[in-house]
Order: structure tokens, then sequence, then C-alpha cells
């Protein structure tokens, strides 16, 4: 325990577990949306469906492909992609490892792992050059799937989000509307997108707009 | 709008992902408390303005983050290569190759990469076309 | 009048489905597949428009894009208005409302035509700069009187109730025109296996083939179209996209289509029956490769009186013809230095109507097509050209002469011809705009008598575009730009494709003529037109050259040649040529023209997209914002945050006013306990051994000795020593720091830090990230907030085991934060972080704690308050870019004596930055309390000096402060920690004069105890 009272380790930066030791009611990103009324119940009918995966787990990896790839596999089971805009999805599709750049990679996997997932990667790493950074509260999954997916992205993103563009495996950062996201496509199924907590209610307004002629419906679970 | 292949990436990307950054390879000087007004002055005011070949930094401020560098012919806006922080560019004006291809105009003497000073004015001045 | 100009057969219209519209008030009938223009045509509707500067009758003229008369003012209703439409192409339904752009009171009858006939003479190019020029004050009053006659369309005044949007499109290959060239060059791309998209401007695919004569493969060309455009609608790679204009051709291949998608249908989507979906799309296209097969304009001869109603370009007459079954006049001459004309006199032979004479320029024309027509019984006058029209609503004949073009004279007797319909070809205009946009110049061809693209990387060329006209020949050259464009695309499978055989057709070579000879010098002459649309007349562009305008560009600017929506396409060529004439020069010593982007005009709505209403800019909402919306905030854009600006209350049924709630806010903090909601401020999370020394290189101030635990306060420079962003930045661990910025800085700052670690000192090791958005930060501030947080924390508050800028870690209302002892306010002050997700929970849980010290939310107004009597800085507000840190007198902040050459460290003894009378921050205290100075408002010290009076500084901030009970201010000022005590005046431009003391920048606790208590 270091003055403040915070925990560190041998690479001598504070973690920080930011979960209550107790229940504790908490918002997801899209809560003020849900509220406004942009959030729809379950089941939508159109053909477009966004669905928020709210409290996952975000952290931030920093470092040399080399320095983490061993310890990313061990520890989570999944190969760091080592080439550029790689995603790389365990079997379950509940955990993942994107590249963000060529020294930074960004991990999703079910909320509340993430503490544990974090020291034991620190502990692994040991003295290294790395940085594992905690975003969870900072950003946001929107899972988008139906027929006119595709098209509202077109609408969306400059980004080429055809299968020639954006295969299955692949992942970008780039221009959502006038904001940024992560987009992702970890199966045919569907896109996903990571949007940063403060801008999650224009993306869901500006998906509800861009989906309005196809039909589209945004989903919030509470939990 | 240009569309940009950032080197980090891999591919090519839509201009309003990246932002410009100015002149590329500045060298900020090592020991600036040894350096004169004039030549401190230098480095933080002047830039080249060619004509021709010009070496830019960009950022991939909304994908990667990482700033490289770009040869750009200043007149027909075309990207002739994209290189990481560190690499030296492979095509200059000097490159009599790109001159010709590209009808680049630029005075003898490397001046791309001598900052603006009065003394190159002539050497910046139009060239008739 | 019902469509007397409509044959009983032929056209490509469905003359089972009648609609309704109105021109000029006055309803006419039309049939499904018509244009505005053709069904006008077909009503036997001269006049449609006013010109622009001579207010003379027009008619239709051409039959795309390149008509410049037909410029009509669309929708039925307000809301509907649409300006600047040709009529030309737009698509005709049920219930279309169309008036003319000019003309008062209507196109018959128009008032400002006296101008036209007694001012022609007075009207010379310049005229309004020569003629308004004096006195200089008035220009406003001349120009509200010289719209009011021109005019060419008006906006909506009422909002549009149509959606428009973007899609962003990615392709191997564009094609750019579905006429024979792009439609092959289409097919051959595709089958090489190419993501394919065809487009094209006309309501529907073929192009040139939709009214052509020939024949393909046994079979007409409209059928061997639609044979072709069913094979690449059902290939998956392919996108069809009729209706769709290239508008714009921009760097890198990147390309702007417009989509019309519900115009042809109705005034609105709504009306249509197609509510929700959109009225126009903008297509941004990203191609590897473009193939432009946009093919020629046909240009008109410039002979006198050529704009009389009746005067129309021969090509286009045949699309009427055939196209749409509508013979817009009785008996035609035709007016040509070309072959391919010809065929105009033959489609007008077969629909009935009589060919008075076909008047070729050329001495002996005897290609295939004339030999046709001289068969068919058709009178040809060779040698000769028709040199000016009869009539004024309506052409009543035609002036006919001999010619010889080297001299520019007439050399015979004049022929008058009765007719009501001139057809005139002066050649063909490859349509080069997209090729130019990127500012490629075009390249004169002698031998084709037309522009032809420069060489564009990216881009091939097929057909008309470049000059290649006989069909065989485009057919087969659209084939090889297809195949060309897949291989450079990368798919160099790519197998060649089989042309459809056309019957060959001998061609005599088109003569040189652009303006006919008049019998009379072209200054005398009846007004002989170049450009319709503005009104450029032969003798305009021939006076300019007199009076010194030697260059093209010179000339357009002049005359207006090329201006507006038309953009020149019909007479751009010609104008040249006649400047060319003038100045004894060839048409490419005159100059080469270049086009801008739009090609046609594009609807604001389609540019916009969806960026409107409130979808114009993003909202950046905090974890709180719910709260803060329910308890009545009202919000300030800060970037694009919405912050809560202040907390106004319902006091005796009113809403406070701002000035009561701020003072009310001020007062809670100063007197009990506050709380902000501080999510915005940037917060970078800094990890890595090196960490303290970038932070050395980066602030002003040291790092070296900050212990875990502890917080310091740093200045940002560049390296030209200017204050760029403040900030406190807590030590978290050895290696582990927490970097806060202001609000507008937390991006740029973030990629500071990166740009110096990757380009200048990519050896340390160090890593930043964002965590702005992970972390939510209330501040809770004033003499009760100790009280309040015992109520909610682990964390041991006492004051000397948690210091002022130390940082404890606990649990706030049972969730894990972090508080950091910072005051931005004076007073004491706890900065809670804790993972935004818990946010609402803990905000809520000191309300509930707050009740009994009257926790009070306060906005940014007040925040602003507080931090100015204390004399604190917001950089970017009291700082511009060109504020040192000293000159804010914060040398404590400046590490003088670090090791490393820091950021800015150099610059601060540069001649500049180390001058004496720079300018300093400090406080102002107005003489009347009651007095709260404008920010902004400069500072004199000399109240009687004259303007222009010498400024001094300007006041940065300026508030009410309900504690000192006055005004105060924050200032820059020449010299001003030497001025303390003086008075200066600050001058108001109501003629009114502040004064003010110039006093210590701290108003309120100068010992800063109240931060300590």
């Amino acid at each position: 325990m270091s003055e403040a009272g915070s925990e560190t380790n041998v690479s001598n930066v504070a973690v920080f577990d930011t979960h209550p030791a107790e229940p504790i009611d908490a918002e997801s990103p899209l809560a003020w949306s849900r509220q406004r009324g942009l959030v729809d119940a379950a089941g939508g009918s159109g053909q477009v469906s966004a669905i928020e995966r709210p409290f996952l787990g975000h952290l931030i990896l920093r470092g040399g492909a080399i320095t983490l790839d061993e310890a990313v596999r061990a520890e989570l089971g999944i190969n760091l992609p080592g080439q550029p805009l790689g995603l790389n999805v365990d079997a379950e599709g509940s955990r993942s490892v994107q590249w963000l750049s060529p020294d930074e990679w960004l991990v999703i996997v079910p909320g509340g792992e993430e503490f544990a997932l974090e020291n034991r990667l620190r502990e692994r790493l040991g003295d290294a050059h790395f940085a594992i950074v905690n975003v969870s509260g900072g950003q946001t999954l929107v899972e988008l799937s139906g027929d006119k997916a595709r098209d509202v992205l077109m609408k969306s993103v400059t980004y080429d989000v055809h299968s020639h563009g954006l295969p299955v495996g692949k992942a970008v950062g780039t221009v959502f509307a006038k904001t940024s996201i992560n987009l992702r496509r970890p199966s045919e199924a569907c896109f996903e997108l990571v949007v940063r907590r403060s801008f999650a209610d224009y993306c869901v307004r500006w998906l509800r707009d861009a989906g309005r002629e196809y039909g589209v419906s945004v989903e919030s679970p509470t939990s | 709008m240009f569309y940009i292949h950032c080197p980090y990436c891999g591919e090519r990307r839509e201009e309003e992902e990246f932002h410009p950054n100015g002149q590329a390879h500045l060298v900020r000087p090592a020991d600036p408390d040894s350096v004169s007004d004039e030549e401190w002055g230098d480095y933080l005011f002047f830039r080249d303005n060619p004509r021709g070949i010009h070496h830019e930094m960009w950022v991939h401020r909304l994908g990667c983050r990482k700033f490289f560098n770009i040869t750009r012919n200043t007149t027909t806006y075309e990207i002739l290569e994209t290189y990481p922080m560190g690499e030296q560019p492979t095509i200059t004006a000097e490159t009599a190759k790109v001159r010709h291809e590209q009808g680049v105009q630029t005075a003898d003497g490397g001046w791309q990469t001598v900052g603006a000073r009065p003394e190159n004015s002539t050497l910046n001045e139009e060239t008739p076309s | 009048m019902s469509q007397n100009n409509r044959l009983s057969q032929g056209g490509r219209i469905d003359r089972s489905r009648v609609l309704t519209f109105t021109f000029n008030g006055q309803q006419y009938p039309g049939f499904a597949g018509d244009t505005l223009a053709s069904a006008l045509l077909a009503n036997g509707v001269d006049v449609v428009n006013r010109s622009f500067k001579y207010s003379r009758p027009r008619g239709i003229t051409a039959a795309g894009p390149e008509e410049p008369n037909a410029i009509v003012q669309l929708g039925a209703s307000e809301a509907a208005q649409v300006p600047n439409v040709r009529a030309t192409q737009q698509a005709l339904y049920d219930g279309l409302v169309a008036r003319s752009t000019n003309g008062w009171p209507n196109v018959q009858r128009d008032v400002m035509s006296w101008v036209g006939k007694l001012g022609g003479s007075f009207m010379p190019p310049g005229f309004y700069y020569k003629t308004f020029m004096a006195p200089a004050s008035m220009w406003m009053t001349y120009e509200k009187f010289i719209r009011k006659g021109a005019g060419l369309g008006r906006s909506p005044a009422e909002s549009d109730p149509d959606i428009y949007d973007h899609l962003n499109q990615h392709c191997d290959v564009l094609v750019i025109g579905a006429g024979p060239a792009g439609l092959t060059a289409a097919l051959a791309a595709a089958r090489a296996g190419a993501r394919v998209i065809l487009c094209d401007e006309q309501e529907e695919m073929g192009g040139s083939l939709l009214d052509s004569r020939e024949v393909l493969e046994g079979a007409s060309a409209t059928e061997w179209v639609e044979r072709v455009v069913a094979e690449l609608a059902d290939m998956e790679s392919v996108t069809l996209l009729p209706r769709t204009t290239a508008n714009g051709y921009h760097d890198h291949n990147f390309v702007t289509l417009h989509e019309r998608c519900t115009e042809h249908l109705a005034d609105t989507a709504a009306d249509a029956g197609r509510a929700g979906e959109v009225r126009s799309r903008l297509h941004r296209v990203r191609a590897e490769r473009v193939v432009l097969a946009s093919g020629s304009h046909e240009r008109p001869l410039v002979y006198a009186n050529n704009d009389v109603p009746g005067n129309m370009v021969a090509g286009a007459i045949s699309v009427y013809l055939r196209r749409y079954g509508v013979a817009p006049g009785q008996r035609l001459v035709l007016t040509t230095n070309n072959d391919h004309a010809y065929r105009t006199a033959l489609d007008w032979k077969e629909a009935g109507r009589e060919v008075v004479a076909v008047v070729d320029s050329r001495a002996n024309p005897d290609g295939d097509r004339v030999k046709q027509v001289r068969d068919s019984g058709i009178r040809v006058i060779t040698g000769s050209a028709v040199m000016e029209a009869s009539g004024s609503q309506r052409v009543s004949g035609a002036r006919v002469v001999a010619i010889d073009t080297t001299r520019f004279v007439v050399t015979g007797k004049i022929e008058e011809l009765a007719c009501d319909t001139i057809a005139s070809s002066g050649g063909y205009s490859p349509v080069i705009h997209l090729a130019s946009h990127t500012g490629k110049r075009p390249q004169w061809r002698e031998d084709l008598l037309g522009f032809v693209p420069g060489e564009v990387k990216g881009m091939h060329f097929a057909g008309g575009v470049q000059a290649v006209y006989a069909l065989g020949e485009t057919l087969a050259d659209g084939a090889r730009a297809g195949g060309e464009a897949a291989k450079a695309a990368g798919f160099d499978q790519a197998e060649a494709i089989t042309v459809p055989s056309v019957e060959a057709c001998a061609e005599s070579a088109t003569s040189a003529l652009y303006q006919v000879p008049h019998e009379k010098p072209t200054l005398r002459a009846p007004k002989q037109f170049v450009d319709l649309q503005n009104d450029v007349t032969a003798a305009g562009v021939e006076l300019a050259t007199r009076e010194g305008f030697e260059s093209i560009e010179h000339v357009k600017r002049y005359t207006a040649l090329g201006f507006g929506t038309d953009q020149g396409k019909l007479g751009n060529i010609n104008g040249m040529a006649i400047a060319a004439r003038c100045l004894h020069r060839s048409i490419p010593e005159v100059g080469t023209t270049v086009f801008r982007p739009n090609y046609t005009p594009v609807s604001f709505g389609a540019i916009v997209g969806r960026h409107c209403g409130e979808l114009f800019d993003p909202e950046r909402y905090t974890a709180l914002h719910q709260w803060h919306v329910e308890n009545g905030a009202e919000f300030e854009d800060v970037g694009h945050w919405k912050r809560p600006w202040y907390f106004p209350r319902q006091v005796d049924g009113k809403t406070e006013t701002m000035h009561d709630a701020v003072a009310r806010e001020c007062l809670a903090v100063r007197q009990g306990v506050g709380i902000l909601d501080a999510s915005t401020l940037g917060k970078i999370d800094i990890q890595g051994p090196d960490a303290r020394e970038f932070l050395g290189r980066i602030y002003t101030n040291k790092w070296a000795k900050l212990a875990p635990g502890r917080v310091r306060y740093g200045l940002m420079c560049k390296d030209d020593g200017m204050l760029m962003d403040d900030g406190t930045t807590s030590c978290l661990a050895e290696n582990h720091f927490l970097m806060t910025t202001t609000t507008g800085g937390a991006a740029s700052v973030l990629e500071w830090l990166e740009l110096w670690h990757q380009t200048e000192w990519p050896e340390l090791q160090v890593y930043f990230n964002s965590v702005t958005d992970h972390f939510a930060t209330m501040t809770v501030t004033g003499p009760e907030a100790r009280k309040l947080m015992a109520e909610v924390t682990d964390i041991d508050l006492d004051r000397e085991q948690f210091k002022f800028m130390d940082w404890k870690q606990g649990t706030v209302a049972g969730v894990p934060a972090r508080v950091f002892r910072i005051s931005f306010t004076g007073e004491l002050a706890f900065e809670i972080n804790v993972q935004a997700n818990y946010a609402l929970h803990v905000w809520k849980a000191l309300f509930a704690h707050g009740e009994k010290y009257d926790l009070t939310p306060y906005g940014t107004e007040t925040m602003h308050v507080l931090r100015a009597e204390k004399g604190l800085i917001i950089a970017g507000q009291d700082t511009d870019g060109s504020v040192t840190p000293e000159d804010l007198g914060m040398q404590w902040a400046v590490g003088y004596d670090k090791p490393f050459p820091w950021i800015g460290k150099r610059a601060l003894t540069r001649p500049d930055t180390a001058r004496e009378d720079r300018k300093q921050l400090v406080g102002l205290k107005p003489k009347d309390p009651k007095v709260v100075l404008e920010e902004g408002a400069q500072i004199v010290l000399d109240r009687e000096q004259k303007i222009p009076m010498t400024m001094m500084g300007h006041v940065t901030s300026s508030y009410y402060s309900p504690v000192l009970e006055s005004g105060f201010a924050l200032a820059v000022l020449k010299g001003g920690r030497n001025r303390m005590g003086e008075t200066v005046y600050l001058p108001m431009s109501d003629g009114t004069t502040h004064e003010a003391e110039v006093v210590n920048t701290v108003f309120f606790d100068p010992k800063w105890e109240r931060q300590n208590v």
C-alpha cells in the first residue's frame, strides 16, 4: 500500500478496482438515451437492430507485441493480433483482443473480469515496459445486426464496410458521423461499435435517424 | 479529399481521419540554450513552402493516433509515399526521375529542407508555367 | 392548348398516364416519362423565361444539363421551393408547379424589357461596374435594385420537410455516364470481376442511344440498352445509379454523385407516398479507377437573334422528337457545319413536319447522312449559314447568306426563309468538366475542334468525352476503357468483350465555324448571343478584347461568360473562339477552360445530409447529465460538451434570473458547500518508468520529487514559450501519474504528449491513455465540504492526514474512489473520481447527505466567478497563445534550473518574450462597483486621447462578485505589474468610459487560508 492508500505492484503502478464491494446500481452510457425514450423494448421488428452490451470490462494494453503476446495468450487464451487491424475473439465470443495501433490493443471481457485480468497480466509481465489502463466506464459496445446494418453503416462511416473492406476478424478505428468509433467485424452476423461514453447518445440518435427508412430498434439492457 | 495510406494501419483511409502537422523532419536543437535567438526563431517559425515535392508530418488522429510522414506534390496533390517516424523519404525533390515525371519545379541546391531565409527568397518565387 | 406539338405516336412516354402540371399559373397536361421541358414544348409554350440582363424572351434551347434558359423555380408550397431547376432535367410529375425565375409581372409582358429594348446598347460588358461606380455609398441602394431586376430563383422561406442523406461508397471502377461508351465500359469492368458503380444523370440509362437512329446488331439502339442494363443489374458486384449526376471529381478519385431519389415523383417524399425516404442522396465514392464517359454537348452557332424562342440546338430537337414524341414547331431550318446534325432534318421530316432547308457552311458536304437528306428531297444550301433569325416572341424566319469563314465576311445575297424553328449545330464539345475539377488543363485539338481532357491519374476516358463520336468506335472505346480500368484496379483477367456491330457511316469533315459573320460588323449587328444564361454577346466579347482583356480568364470575368449555374456548357468554346478571332490568335493561345465543381447545382440539403437539426453537431454528455436536466440546469456549450451553466430555482413561482442564481450558488460555496460536475476535464493516465522525466520536459515546473499521494499544478507551453494548457497532475505511484487538462484541451494535450514522445523522445518508456470518459469527476467545495464528505467516505479526512494537494483512495458512497484535495474555488475542496457507470449513484448519495448542509449544485458560470475571485486563470480565456507564464506572474511554476531544456524554456529569453512592457495579467476593480466590465474591452491610459487611442490591453474575464459586492475583472495590461493602484479607462462603443483601478489578481482571501481549513 502506498501513502495514498492504493495498491501498487512491481512496476510501481497504482491499480484500482473501480467496482464496489457490494452491488450498486450502475448506469450504462445509454442510460440517458433510455430516459429520453431513444431505447426500445427488446425484440424490435425492423431491418436493423442495435443492442448495447453494457458493463463489459474494457482494458487498453500498451507495449510491444512480443512483450504482450505470450502474457495475453496465457491469461486470456487468445492470440494477440499481430497484424494491423486484427480482431481475435475467443470461441464463446465473449472475450476479444483488438489491434488499435502498433503498440496498443483493446481487450474486452465480461464485466467484472477486468481487474483480475489486469493483475494477472501485470504479474506475468513483471517489470517489462508496458501499460494497462482500465477504460470500462469510458466506453460501451453496441452490436449492430440485421439485413440493412451495412447500409446504415454506409451512411455513417466513410470506411468500406463491404466484406472486401471489413471482413470477419477485422476492426478499425474510424470516423462515425462527426465522432469516432472502433468498428469491429467479429462475425458474419454482426458489426460491433465501440463508442465513447460521452458520444454514445449522439451515436444512438444518429443510428436511429440513419436507419429510419429500414426500421431500426435500439436496445440497452439494464444489467 | 485525400486518400492517405497510413503506414501503421497498412491501408488507405479518408483524409478526415487525419490531421496535418506541418513540415516534416524538423529537428529541435539538442541544446536550445546554446543556439542564437535567430536560429531558435528559425526553428520555431520558418517553414518551407515549396512548389512541388514537400515532406509533411501527419497524424492518424481518429485511427491509430500515430504520427508519420508524407511526401506530397503540392501542385498535383499527389501523395508519393508515406513512411513511419524515424525513416527518411525515398522520393525527394532532387530525385531526377520524380522531377521529370511530376513536372516538379524546384531550384537546385536542396532548398526544400532549408528554412525560408531571406536570401532564399528568389528560390521560392514561382517559375512561370 | 393541349399538347398541340405532341406527335400521334413514338417516344418513350406513357401516353396512358396523363399528368397535370402548372407553369406560371396555367395548367397543362403531359405524359409520364416527360421532362418538364418536353411537356412545355408539347403544349407549345414558347417563352419560358426572361433573360438575365436584357429581359429578352427566351425559350427552351437544349434537352439536357446544358440548358441555359429554361431555369425554373419549383414547388407548390413555400417549404418545397427549389430554385434553379433546369426544366430539361426535371421529370414531370402530377401536380408539379413551376415558375420562371425571371420576369415580372410575367414572362410575356416584362416591365424590365425596356432595358433590353432601350438600354441594350447602353449595357455593354462592365455596365454595372462602370455605371454604378460613384458614389460608393450608393452601391447598396443600386445593388438592391439591380438584384430585383436580375433574380435567379429564391430559396424557400420555410423549413424543408424532406430529408437527405449521404452514402459512402467504395468501388473498383466508377463509370460516369451510361451512354454507349459507359455501358460497354461498365460491362467490361464488371465481367472482369471488378466492383462497379455505373451512374447516369438521366431518368433512364442509355444516353445518346435513347434518341439514336442507329441499329445495333440488328436491333434498335434502345433494345440493346435494355439488354445491357438488365445484364448489369443481375450482377451482384454492380451498383446501378440512374438519376444520379456525378457533380464533383476530387483528389485521389473521390467523386460526389447526386442521386435524385424522390425528386422525380413529387414535391416532397411524403407527397409521393414515400414518407421517411430521402429526397436526394449524396454518394461519396472512393473509386480505385474512374471511367469518364460523359459524352459531349452540341454547340449552337452564334448568329444574330439566336436567342429568340424557336432557336434550338439541333440534337435537342431529335431528343424531343424521338424520346418524347414532341415536335417543337412546324417548319424547320437547320444550320450546321457537320454531318451528324443532318439526322435532325431526317427526324423532323419523319415526324411529318416540313424541313425548309438545311444550311451547311461547308462547300461540298458529301457524307452518307448528307446524301440521305438530299435523297429525301430536302433542300441543302451549301457554303452558307443562318446569319440572323427573325421574330420576337418566336422565330418567324431565317436570313440565310453565303459566308467566307476564313475572312469572316458574308459573300452573297441574303435569302429569307420562312420558318418557326431554327436548329443549329456548330459541332460537339466533349463534356470534360469532371476531368478538370482537380485543376488538370484540357488540351485543344484543332483536328477535333474541341477540348479533350488532360491526363488525370486514375481516370480513364471513353467515347465522346475524348471526341470519339462514331457509334461503333464509341462502343469499342468504352469496352477498352472499362477493361483497362478493371486491370488497373487489379482485375487483370479481364476477358475482352465483343461490342455490337454498327453499320459504318461515312462522314465529311466538320468545318470550324463558331460565330456566323453578319452583314454588319459584330458591334452593330443585332445581338449574337454566346452565353444565353448570362446574356453575353459576341459584341461583348469583342469589346472586352478591345478594352485590353486578352486572357480568356479576364474576358470571362469582365463579361460574366460561363458564370452562374450554367458554367459555360454551351457558350465557353464559342466565346473563346470569338476572343481568339478578335485577338488574331489561336484558341489555345487565348487560354484553356477549366471547370469547378459542381457540374450542375446541388441542393444544400444533399450537401448537409443528416448533419442537421439535432444531429448538426455531436452533443457530449457527462454521466450526470440526466440529473442536471431533471434539476432544471441551463446548459452551456463547452466544445461539444453540454455543461450545466447554472441551476435556476423556482422562487415564488418564478424562475430565478441567471444573475440571482449565480450569486446564490457563489455564496453557497463561500459559506456552505457546493458541488460541480467536473467530468469534462481531460484526464490522461500516464504509466512508465520515464513518466516523471517526460512530465519534467513537457511542463514548465519540476516533477522530479513529487511523491506518490501528492498532486501538483503544472503549466504547459509550446516551444514558443506561450501557455497552451494547464492542470493538475497527481502522482499515483512512482511510475504512474494522472494528468488533468482543460475541458477543451483534452484531445489536443494527449496528442501533444504523443507528438513529443513519438517524434523527439521515443526512447522514453512511457504510455499515455485517455481516461476522460472512464472517470466521472465531482467537486465538493466550501467550508462545510469536510463535514459532508465525512458522512460518505471511509477516507481519513483529518486536515493533517489529508493535506491540500494530497490525493487518497477509498470509497465514496460505497464506490471505490480517488479523492483529490485540490481547489479551483479557493475553498476547501474534494475532487472525487469514480468509474462513470457509478457516478449517478455517488452524486445522489452526496445530495441525500448534503440536504442538511444545503448542498448546492453549481455550474460553469459560478465556477468562473469563484476562480476569478482567486485570480486563477483559464487557459484559452485569460490566455490566447501570446501569453507566457511570466506574463501571468506565474514564475513560481517555472523550473528555470531544470536540467532538461523543457518545452518553452528557450523562448522565454528571446528578446520579445523578455520585454518589460509585455501585457501582464492584472486585476481590475471598476470604480463604480455596479459596473461589470465587458470581456474584450480595450484599456487606455488617457481617456481624452483622440482616436485612434493607444490601446494598452484588454479585459479577459469579468464578473459580478457577490462576496465583494462589486464587479471585478482580470485583464492583460502592458507593463501591468508596475501599474498597481493606477487608474485605467475602458471606452465603450456607446460613448461611455469606465474607470477601473489596477489591482492584484487575487480579489478574495489573499492569504489563501480558506482552502486549507
